[in-house]
């Protein structure tokens, strides 16, 4: 039976190898070099298709874009949550029927074998990456622990990076206020709470350093500019581990969510893309993405196994936001809450920073 | 008129010269129109079909007016109903909307063209579709059970707003203003940004081309006197930076001006400053001005020098012997005949630097947001009408600034090289 499936999806890929050219949008840097040596390239070599992997600085506004402008030329996408909700609901996006999702290595549904959430309307989520803060383990050596010591200039002075945007900041000023993971939406969906988040970010305003492209934070860092800032985690984890940086991640105050791989409404090679997407989000698909970079695989069956990372030793386990101890405190990125309050609260947040 | 008439000039085959002349110089007419007709259409579809398309965008959104064709026909019906007690005709047509939102998968289009002006709908919209199919009448009690946002009056107002295709909503949000339970209102102490952005993305363009100007003026002089050898030496060095990308040079002030960065810590060696006194000047507004007047310079140097290059230095030789001072001269002799040069810099880089947004966004910090900054925001998150809104009224300034300096100036005497 098996056999008979492989021979019949090498002939119907050899069938559509002569035009088929299926092409990938991410994010570039380390995180579309993962995509591509985890993906793109394995599933080119075992189905004999053609793919490309195209770089954009965030593909959501580039997919609406071209659905808009009726042109499209990708197939598969990377987007966060939050965008592949949104733009599904714009009807930007192709539905994926969720059977086409493979089972578990070990034969879980996929439905039971996903983490919750991770299989949406329109997208298979991919891996989970987290906002986090990291330090300079040489300028303290007594660290900070918890995200209330981001907070504590007295303990730990010094400048602090945070990410020029409302997303995310204000969830870490509640948090650091001592509002529990449970509570912060509800917390930031009142005008108090908003005042809140801003009275805290207040109490730090004068010494923080404002980033706003990913590759700033871990750059600030080994520069001395701030003693300590929030980053995304496989960003630090590159430094750390890929050039050997003296820096720490403090997990307590995570802030994670999920990427999902989605397919454009018009995309040219619409099954091929299912198809792609079905081969990148099996249990060793998703395996091989999270030991390129340390962001966690979304389903349970790919986490048995320790993952190594790509230099042949590192475990990747304390590095992944999935990982059962870095996730004591942590706070699930709502995409409902920021899709509604996005503007609104960016708008505030501009207002507050010029003031 | 008789005369003319009778002796009528022909060519040298007889044909009338007039005649003649019309074809042939239609033909010469087509075939320069034809020579400009690639740079015509290059312009329509470059430039004048995007922004016409952007300038459209900022006063049409039709992601409401076609997912609720049955609100659409009872506003029409009730213009200036009670918003805070709609009655259950209207409950009754939205019902039926957010059904046919549900089904035809309009939820997510309508609930964003409503949480532009009214924070917080998308999730309500999604919410009360998922609903809808099972409600009973009285749809107002079944619809308030659901979730009582639907009651409030800001919303009813909004969707009455968004029932029509063309508003002028994304305007009034793009000035400040908030649609509350009582209508557009001045938004909050906390809340205003565009008004104060735009003031503020001016007057940083003003000091950027004023501070570039103190500096080309003396460069494009040197380069205009200079001998060619050495003027062109001292060219490649204005043009350098010219030719390595923007986001180099941008990265280079950031690892110069850095607290722990190369100018702190030699005045640290030197003594001029404390190890723990360091200078702030990156990720502030000192840091935009810096960066973005490097990067602007050579658009004020390269005009400057163009137009000081041909004017003769006879003329001041001649004020001087006729007894001028060198300051006399310099103002009333050489700067006058400057002037076009001087013009062209600064709307050159005026408006360069009004629309600029990576510089800013790089070393900005806090202070150093500028309006372009907010409509790639807007862009961004998927709010074009806003980001057009925006763009249009950037490009309505510029303009008026051009008429401004065409009516001060004159365009003629514009000259960029």
């Amino acid at each position: 039976m098996k056999k008979l499936l492989v021979l019949t999806t090498a002939l119907t890929s050899l069938a559509f190898a002569a035009n088929a050219d299926v092409t990938v949008m991410s994010w570039g840097g380390a995180y579309g070099e993962a995509q591509t040596e985890a993906h793109v390239k394995p599933w080119a070599a075992a189905t004999g298709n053609a793919a490309v992997m195209v770089d954009s600085d965030n593909p959501a506004p580039a997919l609406k874009a071209m659905v808009e402008a009726g042109n499209v030329t990708v197939d598969v996408a990377s987007v966060e949550y939050a965008d592949a909700v949104r733009l599904c609901d714009e009807g930007v996006l192709e539905p994926i029927d969720p059977a086409t999702v493979k089972p578990g290595a070990d034969g879980t549904a996929a439905v039971d074998d996903f983490f919750p959430g991770a299989i949406t309307e329109c997208g298979v989520a991919t891996d989970i990456w987290a906002n986090v803060f990291a330090y300079d383990t040489t300028k303290f050596p007594e660290g900070p622990k918890t995200v209330a010591d981001f907070f504590d200039l007295t303990k730990f002075p010094g400048k602090r990076g945070l990410r020029k945007g409302a997303k995310a900041v204000l969830e870490l000023a509640l948090l650091g206020d001592g509002v529990a993971p449970a509570d912060v939406y509800a917390t930031l969906g009142t005008p108090e709470g908003v005042d809140r988040a801003f009275a805290k970010l207040d109490t730090i305003k004068s010494e923080v350093v404002w980033w706003e492209a990913g590759a700033q934070a871990p750059q600030l860092l080994a520069d001395g500019e701030v003693a300590m800032t929030t980053a995304y985690n496989g960003r630090i984890f590159g430094a750390a581990v890929g050039e050997g940086k003296p820096f720490q991640i403090v997990w307590d105050g995570q802030i994670y969510e999920s990427e999902l791989y989605v397919v454009p409404k018009g995309a040219p090679n619409k099954d091929l893309a299912m198809d792609f997407i079905s081969y990148a989000t099996s249990t060793e698909g998703l395996r091989a993405q999270a030991s390129n970079i340390s962001y966690g695989a979304p389903r349970k069956s790919s986490n048995i196994e320790p993952i190594i990372y790509k230099d042949g030793k590192t475990d990747m386990a304390p590095h992944s936001p999935t990982n059962p101890a870095n996730m004591a405190n942590s706070l699930l990125t709502s995409s409902d809450f920021w899709v509604d309050h996005d503007a609104e609260l960016n708008e505030r947040f501009q207002a507050w920073l010029s003031q | 008129m008789a005369e003319a008439s009778t002796e009528l000039l022909t060519t040298a085959d007889g044909r009338p010269l007039k005649e003649a002349l019309a074809i042939a110089q239609s033909r010469a007419k087509r075939r320069a129109f034809l020579l400009v007709l690639p740079l015509l259409l290059f312009v329509l579809l470059t430039f004048l079909i995007p922004i016409g398309y952007m300038l459209k965008r900022s006063v049409e959104h039709d992601g409401f007016a076609r997912s609720a064709p049955a609100l659409v026909e009872w506003f029409e019906a009730n213009p200036g109903f009670d918003y805070a007690n709609p009655p259950e005709e209207a409950y009754a047509a939205l019902v039926k909307d957010l059904t046919f939102m549900q089904t035809e998968k309009l939820t997510g289009l309508s609930g964003t063209r409503i949480n532009y002006t009214v924070p917080g709908t998308i999730s309500l919209f999604k919410a009360g579709a998922r609903a809808a199919k099972d409600l009973q009448a009285p749809y107002k009690e079944a619809l308030l059970a659901v979730d009582a946002e639907w009651a409030r009056p800001a919303l009813w107002r909004g969707m009455e707003a968004a029932s029509s295709k063309f508003t002028t909503e994304f305007y009034k949000v793009g000035t400040d203003n908030k649609l509350g339970d009582n209508g557009w209102e001045r938004g909050g102490d906390k809340d205003r940004i565009y008004l104060y952005l735009f003031f503020k993305t001016f007057l940083v363009s003003g000091i950027i081309t004023v501070i570039c100007l103190l500096l080309a003026f003396p460069v494009a002089h040197l380069l205009a006197v200079l001998p060619m050898s050495r003027s062109s030496l001292l060219m490649i060095l204005v043009l350098l930076p010219f030719w390595t990308s923007l986001l180099v040079r941008t990265t280079s002030w950031i690892a110069l001006l850095q607290e722990q960065g190369i100018l702190n810590d030699l005045l640290v060696w030197l003594g001029v400053v404390g190890d723990d006194n360091r200078i702030a000047a990156m990720y502030n507004m000192t840091g935009t001005i810096v960066a973005m007047t490097h990067v602007l310079l050579p658009f004020m140097i390269l005009p400057l020098y163009s137009v000081m290059r041909v004017i003769p230095p006879s003329y001041a030789r001649a004020a001087r012997s006729l007894g001028a001072t060198s300051w006399t001269t310099f103002r009333r002799v050489y700067l006058p005949q400057t002037l076009p040069g001087i013009a062209a810099g600064s709307l050159l880089v005026f408006i360069l630097a009004v629309g600029y947004y990576i510089t800013p966004a790089l070393v900005g910090g806090a202070d150093g947001q500028l309006i372009s900054n907010l409509i790639s925001f807007h862009m961004t998150k998927s709010n074009w009408s806003l980001a057009a809104a925006l763009a249009a009224m950037l490009l309505a300034a510029i303009l008026l600034l051009y008429w401004l300096y065409d009516r001060l100036i004159g365009i003629d005497r514009l000259k960029l090289g």
